[in-house]
């Protein structure tokens, strides 16, 4: 069992070789002049600014939270959808018009939350 | 094949640390999540269940307690807004006018 | 498997409670003066499906390929719930009105806590065992917390929601390990794997786990610490809807359950374990109601001793304890929601007379209170002939025909230790000199629920044995 997996730890005895090996020749050898730009978080990118600490819109998390429901809801939609010929099938019409009524309640809870002011950012 | 046994080990030990968390932290987010932790236990042993009885009753229940979950979380978080705007803590040391 | 028409036929109570909720939403949405509306229509929805539950009782139906059950013991289970809340909204009427509650949204959540309770209680299965569960207890926590700017509501809410989190989490572990001994999520098929004995230790596992869990929720001794702080902290009228319907909910299950595994199955080894809860939850709530001194902490202590007596009578798993049970909780439910709402009748808006010594003298000052309220306390304190009394001796009765007459001398033991509380405060009102005004709100609504409360009390007490003949009649 165990002997399997030797070709696996000298792949990867050589790969930490490889790395430490390269990583320690270039900091030992090669020369280094360290200026502002270079030490940057992103030398090429953005610039930094802000703090990452910054408070949130306590209306955000109002969406997210609306968000997270109607979207995990749509996951009893997907299976349906996709068994949908092979129950259509079988059953008829009542395969749809169950959804229908599942989407109905669905709905009128969206348009609550949309009627209460839940999507107003203002 | 793994057998069925190592995934109710995983489970029984994520429910396990979801248990002590809810027992010794004292942050009412952290709390929840612990709780989070319990319920996806529960739902990694129905996924074990239903796959090695070959039945699919247990995947459909894992979509209800997934949906559940969310709603409770939308109403958990909403609490704790509610009580954060009265009370400026989450710590449920401090939550404490009425005696526990 | 398609739900045809004939299927919502079959639980048309929790379809109407559902249409209900729905027409109720639109209303509040689209209608400019839907707060006046909502409150008559909620109690309305609640009458008629109480009276349609009556009336379809002798159907005994199954629907959704038995995954819901409807007609007999379902249908009993049903009247208690939609009357109690019909009830529940009479007293919050004026309360919540007066109060700064959004109160259009606080009588939806009341209907949609009454949907997950109904559908609780027709439950075949492990699956609307928890959605129903779910549904219930969301809506619980929000309406704890529904005085949202009160520090006290937001803290039970916390608690409640955290504590209920808990307890979910050990349920849909149980009922995960139930699943994978069993096969199957239908009670039928576990009682039948029970009776083969397959993967017993499994099954054993996942039922602890479960009955722990529903033990969180029917405020049984080790896990009712959330009990007395929730039951202080939301506003009286939803501690009345909490601890007496949401009660009856957990119980309709754990019979719906057990009662099968204990007669059909012979599985007794939930007896003992069931045993020791009702002892100590007996025990524990009668002695620490004693130091109380605010009266809503005292009520829930006395919550958690009643879910101990009805503990019993799931202990002694025969099927006279569970018709003991039911009994018990149909009375339970009206002199409780009795009791609290003439609390929330004197605590008014400003949220005082909460101590047990302002009812000092409420006898010379509202006569007609203090008499109600004593008959309450007379009830819960179990003195015959009121209902209270008749639901501890059935559920003793059962005790002692399974074998368990230490059981039922402990709570005859605690029963005595529990009427030194409840009468105390008929004491205060009736031999105590008090020399400020009480001062109540007046509302009529609030008295009119408190009568029926009343009336319902002496009713189910004067004819026990007829009801208890139709809940025999159908668990058997």
């Amino acid at each position: 069992m165990i002997e399997q997996y030797i070709p696996l730890f000298l792949v990867l005895a050589t790969a930490v070789l490889i790395a430490v090996g390269i990583v320690a020749s270039s900091t030992l050898i090669g020369p280094q002049r360290p200026n502002d730009e270079k030490k940057s978080t992103y030398e090429s990118g953005v610039k930094p600014f802000g703090s990452a600490k910054e408070r949130i819109s306590i209306k955000y998390y109002v969406v997210a939270m609306l968000f997270i429901i109607f979207d995990l809801e749509v996951i009893f939609v997907y299976p349906w959808a996709v068994q949908f010929k092979s129950l259509y099938s079988v059953f008829g019409i009542p395969v749809f018009t169950t959804m229908l009524v599942f989407l109905v309640i669905f709905e009128i809870g969206y348009l609550y939350a949309y009627k209460k002011g839940g999507f107003n950012w203002e | 094949m793994i057998p069925v046994e190592y995934y109710l080990v995983l489970s029984a030990f994520m429910f396990t640390t979801g248990v002590i968390g809810v027992l010794i932290r004292r942050n009412a987010i952290v709390l929840f999540m612990s709780i989070e932790l319990m319920l996806n236990s529960a739902n990694l042993t129905f996924v074990t269940f239903a796959s090695f009885l070959g039945d699919s009753a247990g995947q459909v229940f894992i979509f209800f307690v997934m949906t559940v979950a969310a709603a409770e979380a939308a109403v958990g978080l909403a609490i704790m807004i509610a009580l954060f705007r009265n009370k400026q803590t989450l710590n449920a040391d401090e939550v404490n006018v009425l005696k526990w | 498997m398609i739900p045809s028409l004939q299927d919502l036929f079959n639980i048309l109570p929790p379809v109407i409670i559902g249409a209900g909720i729905l027409i109720a939403l639109t209303l509040e949405m689209f209608v400019k003066p839907a707060k006046k509306i909502i409150p008559h229509f909620a109690f309305l929805v609640f009458l008629f499906t109480a009276y349609y539950s009556l009336m379809t009782m002798d159907k005994e139906t199954y629907s959704l390929n038995t995954l819901m059950s409807g007609g007999g013991l379902t249908n009993i289970l049903y009247f208690i719930f939609t009357f109690g809340s019909a009830i529940v909204v009479l007293i919050s009427y004026d309360f919540i009105r007066k109060k700064d509650i959004v109160s259009s949204e606080y009588y939806i959540l009341l209907m949609s806590a009454v949907l997950g309770m109904m559908i609780m209680a027709s439950a075949k299965d492990f699956l609307m065992v928890f959605l129903g569960l779910e549904q219930m207890s969301v809506c619980f926590y929000i309406l704890a917390g529904i005085n949202r700017r009160n520090l006290l509501s937001n803290e039970a809410s916390l608690k409640y929601f955290l504590l209920g989190a808990f307890a979910t989490g050990f349920i849909v572990y149980g009922i995960a390990f139930i699943y994978g001994a069993s096969g199957s999520l239908s009670y039928l098929v576990i009682t039948n794997a029970i009776v083969t004995g397959q993967n017993i230790t499994f099954l054993t596992i996942g039922l602890l786990l479960f009955i722990i869990g529903f033990s969180f929720k029917i405020a049984a001794f080790p896990f009712h610490m959330w009990v007395p702080d929730v039951y202080q902290g939301a506003p009286t009228t939803v501690s009345a809807f909490m601890s007496t319907t949401g009660k009856t909910a957990a119980f309709a299950v754990l019979i719906a359950l057990l009662l099968p595994l204990f007669t059909v199955g012979n599985y007794q080894i939930f007896g003992p374990v069931l045993s020791l809860l009702a002892a100590l939850s007996m025990i524990y709530g009668s002695i620490v109601a004693i130091a109380q001194k605010d009266i809503k902490r005292m009520l829930a202590y006395s919550s958690i001793a009643h879910a101990g007596y009805m503990l019993i009578g799931i202990a002694a798993g025969i099927p006279a304890g569970s018709a003991g049970v039911i009994y018990y909780l149909l009375a339970y439910t009206f002199m409780n929601i009795g009791a609290f709402g003439i609390v929330a009748y004197l605590e008014g808006v400003e949220e005082t007379n909460l101590h047990i010594e302002d009812y000092a003298g409420l006898a010379n000052q509202k006569p007609v209170l203090a008499a109600l309220l004593s008959l309450f306390m007379f009830a819960l304190a179990g003195i015959p002939p009121l209902a209270g009394f008749f639901g501890k001796y059935y559920v003793f009765v059962a005790a002692i025909k399974a074998g368990l007459v230490w059981l039922a001398l402990v709570g005859i033991v605690s029963s005595a230790i529990s009427v030194y509380f409840y009468l105390r405060l008929v004491v205060y009102m009736y031999f105590r000199e008090n020399s400020k005004t009480i001062t109540v709100f007046d509302s009529s609504y609030s008295m009119l629920g408190i009568i029926i409360a009343a009336l319902l009390v002496i009713i189910v007490g004067v004819f026990p044995n007829t009801v208890v003949e139709l809940i025999t009649h159908f668990i058997s």
